[in-house]
């Protein structure tokens, strides 16, 4: 008995120093650029990484202030995870200087490009700049599309398995998890979004082609003249005039875009504001990641659509 | 039963470790290699199968324009008019507006790019218009900055403007206001301080931002102006600083370089505001004697707060403000019956930004500068009590364009007060630079 005792706490000895041995090294430290790169991340690392992301969800992505703390944070990360699109160009670039880090430097396997390997929309053939803000490599939102967002998390997986050989398995399953469950959805999504193919939709900037190419609809019609170029009462007016021509229904507005316009807009359109984000947290009761952000979005935008759709019969 | 099968169980766990204590060490330690060996083919295979099944993109990524380096050119055009004939009197700034009338004091050509996996070259080659209006060249700043050095450090060599407080080192189109702080031309001269040197960065591992830097210069010259800098010839062609003769002093030692020590930390009060705070020095000789020297010394404050829905950087309120103070070693002069003496200066400036609407800015600057009385009249004179106040409004049709309007009102010591108001358009073409905090 008294041996068997001994024997018993030999083994919880063991059994703990093995635990230990096993979950020996801390958490992978991974940065984001953004909310959606970063929820992926969690998704895909659990319980064996610590996400930060920076740019909060509601933040213009274009204008990051690259606060100090940032540098610090990058220093830090053992992955660094960003669009790759020029879309974090005003704001990145200083940070990973300051940051000094070479686990993150380009080429590494701790430095993600998430459109690395995607076509890219809207690549204009002449950079010239009085066309507004216009990106060299393309329209950079293109994780609106469910589909991109797929490709982004296989490029985010890849690069914690490399980074954390140990745990590649884990990674590979939450992948397929994930990717599984945004499948499911995906059909649904499409399903919900059928009844509205081809019809037109207003937005506040061009953030959404992705988005609509996937489900069918046309989001070609902008508040702003230009991209990056704020409302001016001459274009707001040949808005009107379109969204009174076609019917349209339905204005997009991010967070940080000025809903006052829209409103104006709206009052004298009968046309109906949604609060569209690309991040999740960009708006209320799409917090929980990213497959619960595109599934606020298509149901509150098939809402929208149904109601502008009713009114005007 | 049951008791038999945690006995057979214990005894495997316990024979694991046992048997690798057993094996005799050589084995062991052929064992450990090979393992080590199998597992660094399998993360380069693993890397390579990774890389073949991702680099198979329909588009591959470069980096800011696609290009090896980055260019620029930025042009601050400057109209206006002075009380003062003499525009200089009261915007004594190298990139200040210079004259009623038109000016261009700066007309910068950046370039920036990695130059191989270790360094990031940097280059500015700026433009000016002087009196005559003949074009002036200034290589303003080239350097290395290292990519590669472990540990958080970093090394910059070559010509560029030395990290002491915040305006120092920032070029004239991000400064908030046409012209340069008064306080800082009382000190550094009027293109601040910048010198060939080279300088060590120390990132330091705290939860918040810390670093560390040290720079080390040459410390001559004009754009050295409290060190070794011969000053101007007096009627008599005799060189002078402050009144003091002077003679160029060469380098004779490490103590001979001028030093500039400085350290900066950042805080996130909240998620919309953010407080970084910086304390600096500069340190070496002047050459009004055999061993004088000069120590100028500051302390830099900068606040922001922007909100999180803030739409293309709107709205924000900004605060800067920097105290400079200066000990400045004069040596004896008998010749024009001098003694040795310490000159004190010291000065401040604090300046509001508030971006109250989307492309529009506010500004508000209030300055103070003074020298205390000095055995020599020149000295005196020229480090005057001076005051000036300045509000402006700037608006930004996009980042690659400005127009600003600013009015300045000039209190000086035994001089008139002087008055100024400036028009400045600022348009850039090819790639922005990121904004730094």
């Amino acid at each position: 008995m008294n041996t068997n005792t001994n024997m018993s706490k030999t083994i919880v000895v063991l059994t703990v120093l093995l635990a230990l041995a096993a979950s020996g090294h801390a958490k992978l430290n991974v940065v984001s650029t953004t909310a959606d790169f970063g929820s992926i991340a969690q998704e895909i690392g659990g319980d064996l990484v610590h996400v930060i992301v920076l740019a909060k969800p509601t933040e213009d992505p274009h204008f990051v202030d690259a606060k100090p703390s940032y540098i610090a944070k990058i220093a830090r990360a053992d992955v660094l995870i960003e669009g790759g699109a020029e879309l974090e160009m005003g704001w990145l670039p200083p940070l990973i200087d300051g940051a000094r880090n070479s686990k993150i430097e380009l080429g590494r396997p701790g430095r993600v490009l998430c459109a690395e390997g995607l076509a890219l929309l809207e690549v204009p053939t002449t950079l010239d700049r009085s066309e507004g803000d216009i990106h060299a490599m393309g329209n950079p939102h293109f994780m609106t599309d469910p589909m991109n967002a797929r490709h982004a998390a296989e490029r985010i997986c890849a690069a914690l398995s490399i980074v954390d050989l140990d745990h590649s398995a884990a990674y590979r399953q939450n992948l397929d998890a994930f990717v599984k469950r945004l499948d499911g959805r995906l059909a649904s999504w499409q399903k919900q979004m059928a009844p509205f193919q081809g019809k037109s939709v207003v937005a506040y900037h061009n953030s959404w082609p992705y988005f609509a190419n996937r489900f069918g609809v046309k989001i070609d019609i902008f508040l702003e003249p230009k991209p990056g170029i704020p409302p001016t009462p001459a274009h707001l007016a040949d808005v009107i005039t379109h969204m009174k021509a076609e019917q349209i229904g339905v204005i997009l507005v991010e967070p940080y875009q000025n809903r006052k316009t829209a409103d104006k807009v709206s009052a004298q359109t009968d046309a109906v504001i949604v609060d569209f984000a690309q991040y999740p947290g960009g708006v209320k009761g799409s917090e929980a990641g990213y497959v619960e952000l595109i599934d606020y979005l298509v149901n509150t935008l098939a809402t929208a659509l149904n109601r502008a759709q009713t009114s005007k019969e | 039963m049951k008791t038999a099968l945690y006995r057979l169980l214990a005894a495997i766990v316990l024979m694991v470790p046992l048997i690798s204590f057993a094996a005799d060490e050589g084995t062991s330690t052929n064992m450990i290699d090979e393992l080590r060996q199998l597992r660094l083919r399998t993360e380069a295979l693993e890397q390579k199968v990774s890389e073949t099944k991702l680099t198979a993109p329909a588009m591959t990524l470069g980096r800011a324009g696609s290009a090896y380096m980055n260019a620029s050119f930025d042009v601050l055009f400057n109209a206006g008019w002075s009380s003062p004939a003499d525009t200089k009197e009261i915007q004594p700034g190298c990139h200040d507006p210079s004259q009623r009338g038109f000016s261009i004091r700066n007309a910068e050509l950046a370039l920036d790019g990695a130059v191989d996996p270790y360094l990031k070259g940097f280059a500015n080659i700026v433009f000016m218009t002087d009196f005559e209006e003949e074009t002036q060249l200034e290589l303003e700043e080239a350097y290395a900055l290292s990519s590669c050095l472990p540990y958080g450090l970093q090394a910059k060599a070559g010509r560029f403007y030395a990290e002491f407080g915040r305006q120092n080192n920032q070029h004239p189109h991000t400064w908030a206001f046409v012209d340069q702080p008064l306080i800082l031309n009382r000190m550094f001269g009027e293109d601040g301080l910048r010198q060939n040197g080279a300088r060590l960065s120390w990132l330091v591992p705290t939860p918040n931002y810390t670093e560390l830097t040290l720079g080390m210069f040459n410390g001559q010259g004009g754009d050295a102006f409290s060190f070794r800098y011969t000053g101007e010839a007096d009627t008599n062609g005799i060189d002078r600083v402050y009144g003091h003769a002077t003679t160029a002093r060469n380098l004779d030692g490490l103590g001979d370089f001028l030093f500039v020590p400085r350290l900066a930390s950042s805080f996130d009060l909240t998620d919309s505001q953010t407080l970084v705070l910086g304390a600096s020095a500069a340190l070496g000789p002047n050459d009004t004697g055999a061993d004088t020297r000069s120590l100028i010394y500051g302390l830099d404050a900068f606040w922001k707060w922007k909100p999180l829905n803030a739409e293309a950087g709107w709205p924000f309120v900004t605060w800067q403000t920097e105290v400079l103070g200066r000990n400045f070693e004069a040596g004896e002069d008998s010749a024009a019956g001098l003694p040795a003496e310490t000159l004190h200066d010291w000065g401040f400036y604090s300046q509001v930004q508030w971006g109250f609407i989307r492309r529009w800015v506010l500004g508000l600057r209030g300055e103070y500068v003074t020298g205390d009385k000095s055995a020599s009249e020149d000295a005196t004179a020229e480090r005057p009590t001076e005051e000036r106040i300045s509000p402006n409004i700037t608006w930004y049709p996009t980042e690659f364009s400005k127009l600003r309007f600013q009015y300045n009102h000039t209190w000086q010591e035994n001089a008139q007060d002087g008055d100024a108001v400036w028009l400045q358009l600022e348009f850039m073409l090819g790639a922005h630079a990121a904004h730094k905090f």
